[in-house]
């Protein structure tokens, strides 16, 4: 009795394991690692979308891999690529574009995307986005997880200082007088309440780039072999910077720290901050007092830097694949779906016709403030990116902060920086 | 399923009677078999990897067309002109001096403060031991509201002495020692049931000895208790000295090296360059010296300190 039992479970058994492989001939099965970096149920919604898109493909199986932080991230896919085994695509930061280059691991993706209509998909994103995944005539990533910078203010605090709750600073000398008007100090001399709060731990260079593109000032060419960290505008930029807390006392000086810095919005210790368009959910749900979202101010123009992470679609995996891939990426921004992953995260939908989507359009008239993003698109520029790029951050990183703590003088800094990354560059060019 | 014949059906078919060691066998081919198992864990994590990253470290970096090649000691020339390099050595020394000396002081006084007896002793173990249980992440993330500018607990105790407000990750002068007052929380905990278990050991006897001898009780601690926990005390500080090497989690969460690299720790900026440099020739090279540096001191210690050690 027991071995006819272990005959049938065996013959179960066998049967099991060959239904999938008489399947796998015509199935194409995509790993597919993906970060997370906002607050939300992230990967849910990866979940449902890949289980959406195997529901319309049946030909195409995706097993989607959290893989931790972006920076874990890019370690977990080039330590897979390195061992012959890559996911077969992935969302990175734009930014690691070069070094996804150098290392041979991704493919440019208008050698997959051929056909017209494949063409006009990928002329479909905001321009901006498509800065940090463009290079040599090539496009390399697709704009999927984007963000920007952008300024949330405290109205119930500004009505308390006097000033218009419905407007925000719209220059840089607004902004110090505005957040002179808003710092407080108690009876000892202690600040209570900042004005004005740019993080700066982690990673400045990209708040930095929130001042040096109102300065008219781009830190690095588009062969992202060459950088203008010593250019005046750049060094006028980190001067302000500085003098926010040097010299108009209205931030608090040091390095302030990203991860806190909404909860100091929260806790009403900042009045004005600067962060991620990611951070709008968050702050929509903790923010106990009415704010709005503004643009970055201006000095000679508009401007902010994109974040955030597009899609990559990698080497030393079959053709087959590759085109399977291009069709997954192809159905996750397609308008419908870039509005639903915006809705859902805080991301900025990465095409204009997204916005036009029923679904957008609902969103926005619930949450006006979301369009800030949208809006500032237009004076946006690339994110900090060169090959050797972590390294060449680091050196900006170090100089910024060595400034903010006093280190050294914003120029010297800057000086620094650019001597670093010119050492760090000369064999790209 | 009660199915007695299933079960003594392979008792039916029992192992033949496994042979006898043949007589000619040498002791030391079993004494070389009994060490296998954990000789080939050795070798295969630790001897081994350590050989080839000395090998990796006289490499260049393979970078996608192109292949790794010989360079020598390149690797090394390029060490001593980085400046973050030395200024991770630096405060990586002091924060092996701040730590290492203090945990274990706080370990000592806190395991002889629990080994009394005294009302909910059990309680004062539990309430010492927790930080050592809490993941490193997680405590680093409560850190850093703790330090949080104006209404983080720090502020709030020293806002109400009246002191002035100090952001004490941000600022250059006070980031590194706040991350040692983490690291030894962190670990003071966990020396002192070294310490505990060491002093129960310790006979009653003696204590009373050294009474009747009209001993005070610092005597009593400095000339019998203090050279009889010697042994512990070694083996905790060459954990203390791994662990301020090892110890970096926090260092990711709560300050990532910063500001311009006051925090910067060995190991964690190894990570960065293998990891976000993609540099792996030379993070392999300052892992050479970091081992070398290591390996120094352990024999230093061992040399020097275990001449000195009293063992029971």
């Amino acid at each position: 009795m027991i071995r006819r039992t272990l005959l049938q479970a065996l013959a179960a058994a066998a049967l099991m394991a060959a239904l999938p492989a008489a399947h796998a001939q015509k199935q194409v099965e995509l790993s597919f690692y993906y970060p997370v970096a906002v607050g939300g149920p992230v990967t849910k919604t990866i979940d449902r979308m890949a289980a959406d898109f195997e529901k319309e493909n049946p030909d195409i199986k995706i097993k989607p891999v959290y893989a931790g932080t972006y920076q874990e991230s890019i370690v977990k896919v080039l330590t897979a690529f390195k061992s012959g085994q890559p996911p077969h695509l992935a969302v990175l930061l734009s930014t690691d574009m070069f070094t996804l280059i150098d290392e041979g691991a991704i493919v440019p993706i208008d050698s997959l995307a051929t056909s017209a209509d494949d063409k006009q998909w990928l002329s479909g994103f905001f321009d901006s986005f498509m800065m940090n995944s463009r290079t040599g005539g090539k496009t390399w990533g697709v704009p999927f997880q984007r963000s920007t910078i952008v300024l949330y203010w405290n109205k119930e605090l500004f009505e308390e200082a006097g000033l218009d709750p419905d407007k925000a600073p719209a220059t840089w000398d607004e902004m110090v007088e505005f957040a002179k008007k808003l710092t407080k100090t108690d009876a000892s001399g202690k600040v209570t309440l900042w004005g004005v709060k740019i993080p700066s731990s982690g990673f400045p260079y990209w708040l930095f780039q929130g001042l040096t593109t109102p300065n008219g000032a781009l830190l690095m060419n588009e062969a992202g072999n060459e950088t203008y960290f010593d250019k005046p505008e750049v060094v006028e930029a980190l001067q302000y910077w500085v003098d926010l807390s040097a010299k108009h006392k209205v931030m608090p000086g040091g390095v302030i720290e990203w991860g806190t810095t909404p909860k100091d919005f929260f806790e009403r210790t900042a009045a004005m901050i600067w962060t991620t368009t990611g951070n709008l959910t968050n702050i929509r749900t903790n923010a106990g007092f009415p704010f709005g979202v503004a643009m970055l101010p201006a000095k000679k123009q508009r401007g902010s830097p994109t974040g955030g992470g597009n899609f990559y679609v990698f080497e030393k995996t079959s053709d087959e694949e590759k085109q399977a891939a291009l069709k997954f990426i192809k159905w996750a921004t397609a308008p419908e779906r870039a509005a639903q992953w915006s809705i859902a995260t805080g991301y900025v939908a990465v095409t204009p016709a997204a916005w036009e989507t029923p679904a957008m359009k609902k969103y926005v008239e619930e949450v006006p403030q979301a369009t800030v993003a949208r809006d500032q698109l237009e004076f946006s520029v690339a994110e900090l990116s060169t090959h050797e790029n972590q390294r060449v951050t680091k050196a900006l990183n170090d100089g910024l902060q060595a400034a903010l703590t006093g280190a050294k003088a914003p120029e010297a800094a800057l000086k620094d920086a650019q001597r670093e990354a010119d050492r760090i560059l000369r064999s790209y060019r | 399923m009660a199915d007695g014949g299933v079960r003594t059906a392979p008792v039916a078919r029992a192992a033949p009677v496994s042979p006898a060691v043949p007589a000619g066998t040498s002791a030391q081919v079993i004494g070389w078999l009994l060490l296998l198992p954990a000789m080939v864990l050795l070798v295969a994590f630790t001897h081994w990897p350590a050989l080839a990253t000395a090998w990796h470290s006289l490499f260049s970096t393979p970078k996608g067309a192109r292949p790794a090649r010989f360079v020598g000691l390149e690797n090394y020339e390029l060490m001593l002109e980085d400046d973050v390099f030395w200024q991770a050595l630096w405060n990586n020394l002091w924060f092996a001096l701040g730590t290492i000396p203090t945990s274990i002081a706080i370990a000592l006084a806190m395991a002889l403060w629990v080994n009394g007896r005294l009302a909910g002793r059990g309680f004062l173990r539990m309430a010492y031991f927790t930080p050592t249980v809490l993941p490193m992440i997680a405590v680093a993330n409560i850190w850093l509201f703790f330090y949080t500018p104006q209404y983080g607990l720090l502020e709030q105790v020293t806002g109400a002495l009246g002191f002035p407000s100090h952001n004490w990750l941000g600022d250059r002068s006070t980031v590194l020692g706040a991350t040692m007052v983490v690291a030894i929380w962190k670990e003071a905990g966990f020396f002192m049931i070294f310490y505990l278990a060491a002093l129960q050991q310790i006979s009653p006897t003696l204590a009373e000895a050294a009474a009747l001898e009209g001993a005070s009780r610092w005597q009593y601690f400095r000339r019998v208790l203090f050279p009889l926990l010697m042994p512990t005390t070694l083996f905790v500080l060459i954990n203390a000295l791994i662990n301020s090497v090892r110890m970096v989690d926090h260092i990711f969460v709560m300050t990532r090296g910063g500001p311009d690299n006051a925090s910067a720790l060995l190991l964690y900026y190894i990570y960065q360059v293998g990891f976000s440099f993609w540099d792996s020739a030379y993070a392999a090279a300052l892992t050479v010296v970091v081992l070398a540096i290591l390996g120094l001191t352990a024999f230093v210690k061992f040399r020097f300190l275990d001449q000195r050690t009293h063992y029971q």
